[in-house]
């Protein structure tokens, strides 16, 4: 098994993120994470899916969600294809800040993006691995909250959608 | 006009000639339309919207035009799912329409609101919601185009009521391309030839071909490539009649209960090429043990079958009236006499272990096989054979003489029981002067038996086989092979069928004993209008051959 990112390039009609999500579900693979956006053409929406499976389920997979009608491509690439970022948010109480909490930001390149009267709000953009790691350490100062985001990712292949869409 | 106009509008626009449905509340502006234009297009008032669906089922695989179904929101829609998934495992065009709440209740758990988009969107190739009269139009004609091109399937447009009353011109423009659809894939001829050097240099090649062949119109190119080639060639359960099979390549049945030999030699070829077929467990047993010794050529149009189930060596992509008739070109002619000849040899050992017993039995009990032995004698040549699920459905697809194409309407894929009578009925409305034969079992027949007020109405002249042996059969053989013999709720204790169909006014006649089952088809088919022939058969009796589950293709049982 590996991690793979599919991207799904689709019309933006309703129901289409069900009609993809049923296609893992009926087989009983579990979505790593998703996100979907606008693409760059107007109307063209891209759906970012991260799932640990093998070569051959990746490949049915894919071919299945481009079978989808309203689908208008889809691909699959290993980690070492796409670039790609993660973002995380991390809520600590006032309460539990000292001095070592400096140097975990200062060493990690986190942000501080709020501050309230109760909490702080730390942000770091980074593989999931870097994200996890601020986590753990963040665990002695009693966070509160703790949120990724999906896959944000674009392929390094030299192909861009535009030659789908026409 | 009110977009219940342009819903009819729409549906004659497309040359739709009969609507099968049930009317409710959701879809009744659509009804009061069609009251205008019961001269352009007919409607046929089914007893359940499962019969209205599985009759549009049936309708579509006899004509190859798309079946048309019509239905209320609520229970009107969730009867339909049954035969949504049955036309999309099986390939069939449909086009169902639903009514819907007004689209200000959507969400609020009004009066018969189901949420059907939902609900009917793991069944359809595509569906969608129609919230405003100027979207019911184009959402017809795409519907339409998604329905029958490509690999045809099932299609849902459910439209809320609002939608139905709201004022529009109607507009109407067929549609035949959009950017996401894409499905026209051009020959691939480095694959063709390809697939040509391997079948130039085969010494055991073996074509396997199924229903593909029949939606791509390919029957004739299927022919050519044979004679030229000179390749044994077996059928898928939904294959049957894509090739007659007085044809000299004909070798049989593939599958669970199909032909001895096709099962056995699939593990000898060399190269195994499938046509327009997709793999089925039913027709591969244990895929570990399936044709690992060939090199297999898969003619396929829908990109996501192939490397599905069994991995190709060349994938030929597209449609295969096309591929094959390139093929055909392609190859040098042959005879494979040797190769051949083991096939008829294993025919004969079928023959002697199996359809003897079947055909000549020896028992004072009637056998399936005899029914529809007698039934090859006096039947057409273009007679339709509809059969539902389980002993029977295997047995007369065993035994019945399959001569011309779309002479077959089964539920292969969902294996829906309770599918025969409505298809039957569906089948024959197409055509009121075409065979069409409907045999069933006594547990299916009972699952839309309600049906049989739908062929009293229509009058149509359907000829319904109800091969009785009180028992859910196919269940109770498995659970004799498998399960010690523990006949677990598979017992059935039958209404008199006769006073039934009589009820229902139809010609019926009942035979147990072998005497006077010859006469008794005779009079069936020769019968203007329609009949129910019950007989009643042997009650412990077993389909063979049979691969068991989890068992490879050479181990094929004969009894």
């Amino acid at each position: 098994m590996k991690r793979y990112t599919i991207f799904v390039i689709t019309e933006n009609f309703i129901g289409i993120l069900n009609r993809i999500t049923i296609i893992f579900t009926r087989r009983g693979i579990n979505i790593d994470a998703l996100t979907a956006s606008e693409s760059r053409i107007p109307g063209v929406h891209r759906i970012t899916i991260e799932v640990t499976v093998t070569e051959e389920t990746v490949i049915q997979l894919v071919n299945q969600i481009e079978k989808i009608i309203d689908v208008i491509k889809a691909f699959h690439h290993e980690d070492s294809g796409v670039v790609y970022q993660e973002l995380a948010l991390y809520k600590i109480p006032v309460s539990r800040l000292d001095g070592g909490l400096e140097k975990i930001i200062r060493d990690h390149h986190a942000k501080i993006i709020a501050a309230e009267p109760d909490f702080v709000v730390l942000e770091l953009t980074g593989h999931k691995e870097k994200t996890r790691e601020l986590l753990e350490l963040l665990k002695d100062y009693g966070i509160l909250e703790f949120a990724r985001s999906g896959r944000v990712a674009v392929a390094k292949r030299m192909l861009t959608i535009d030659s789908f869409v026409n | 006009m009110r977009g219940a106009d342009i819903v009819v509008r729409s549906l004659i626009a497309e040359q739709a000639e009969i609507i099968f449905g049930y009317p409710g509340g959701a879809i009744m502006p659509v009804y009061d339309a069609l009251y205008d234009y019961h001269d352009q297009i007919k409607h046929v008032l089914t007893r359940h919207e499962q019969g209205a669906i599985h009759a549009a089922q049936g309708y579509a695989r006899i004509s190859g035009k798309v079946g048309v179904c019509l239905a209320t929101s609520g229970p009107g829609a969730t009867n339909l799912i049954t035969g949504l998934a049955d036309a999309q495992i099986d390939s069939t065009p449909l086009v169902c329409i639903t009514g819907q709440v007004a689209a200000h209740l959507l969400g609020t758990d009004a009066f018969q609101e189901t949420d059907v988009m939902g609900i009917s969107m793991p069944a359809t190739k595509w569906n969608i919601q129609v919230r405003h009269a100027k979207d019911i139009a184009p959402a017809i004609a795409k519907a339409f185009f998604i329905a029958r091109s490509g690999r045809p399937g099932a299609v849902l447009i459910d439209i809320t009521k609002n939608a139905q009353v709201e004022l529009e011109e109607f507009n109407y423009s067929p549609c035949q391309e959009f950017r996401s659809y894409k499905i026209h894939h051009p020959v691939d001829l480095p694959a063709i030839q390809e697939a040509a050097a391997l079948i130039n240099s085969a010494s055991r090649p073996y074509l396997l071909f199924g229903q593909g062949v029949v939606l791509g119109k390919a029957e004739a190119e299927l022919k050519f490539f044979l004679d030229k080639s000179g390749i044994p060639a077996a059928s898928t359960l939904l294959g049957s009649g894509a090739l007659s099979q007085e044809h000299p390549n004909y070798v049989g049945k593939l599958g669970m209960h199909g032909n001895y030999a096709p099962n056995l030699l699939t593990n000898q070829c060399d190269v195994l090429i499938a046509v327009g077929m997709r793999f089925d467990d039913r027709v591969t047993g244990d895929l570990s043990r399936y044709a690992k010794q060939a090199k297999v050529i898969h003619l396929e149009l829908d990109p996501s079958e192939i490397n599905k189930n069994v991995k190709a060596d060349v994938a030929v992509l597209g449609d295969c009236k096309e591929s094959l008739a390139t093929l055909t070109e392609a190859i040098t002619g042959k005879k494979h006499e040797a190769w051949m000849a083991k096939f008829r040899a294993l025919e004969q050992q079928e023959k002697e272990a199996v359809v003897q017993h079947d055909l000549t039995p020896t028992k004072a009990g009637l056998t399936m096989g005899e029914v529809i032995h007698q039934i090859n004698q006096y039947k057409a040549d273009d007679a339709v054979l509809v059969t539902d699920v389980g002993q029977h459905q295997m047995i007369a697809w065993r035994y019945f003489n399959y001569k011309k194409t779309r002479t077959q309407v089964t539920s292969g894929g969902l294996g829906t029981m309770g599918f025969a009578l409505p298809a039957a009925l569906g089948a024959q409305l197409h055509d009121y002067s075409r065979q069409v034969i409907c045999v069933v079992g006594d547990g299916g027949i009972q699952m839309t038996i309600q049906e049989l007020g739908t062929i009293m109405q229509t009058k149509a002249p359907v000829k319904i086989v109800l091969l009785n042996n009180n028992y859910l059969g196919m269940v109770r053989q498995w659970q004799q092979m498998f399960f010690d013999k523990r006949y677990s709720f598979t017992e059935l204790d039958n209404p008199d069928f006769i006073k039934l169909a009589d009820a229902y006014g139809i010609k019926a006649q009942k035979v147990d004993e072998r005497s006077s089952l010859q006469e008794a088809i005779e009079d069936m088919l020769i019968h203007d209008g329609p009949f129910f022939l019950e007989v009643v058969v042997e009650k412990e009796d077993n389909v063979f051959p049979m691969i068991a589950t989890g068992c490879s293709v050479e181990e094929v049982r004969l009894h």
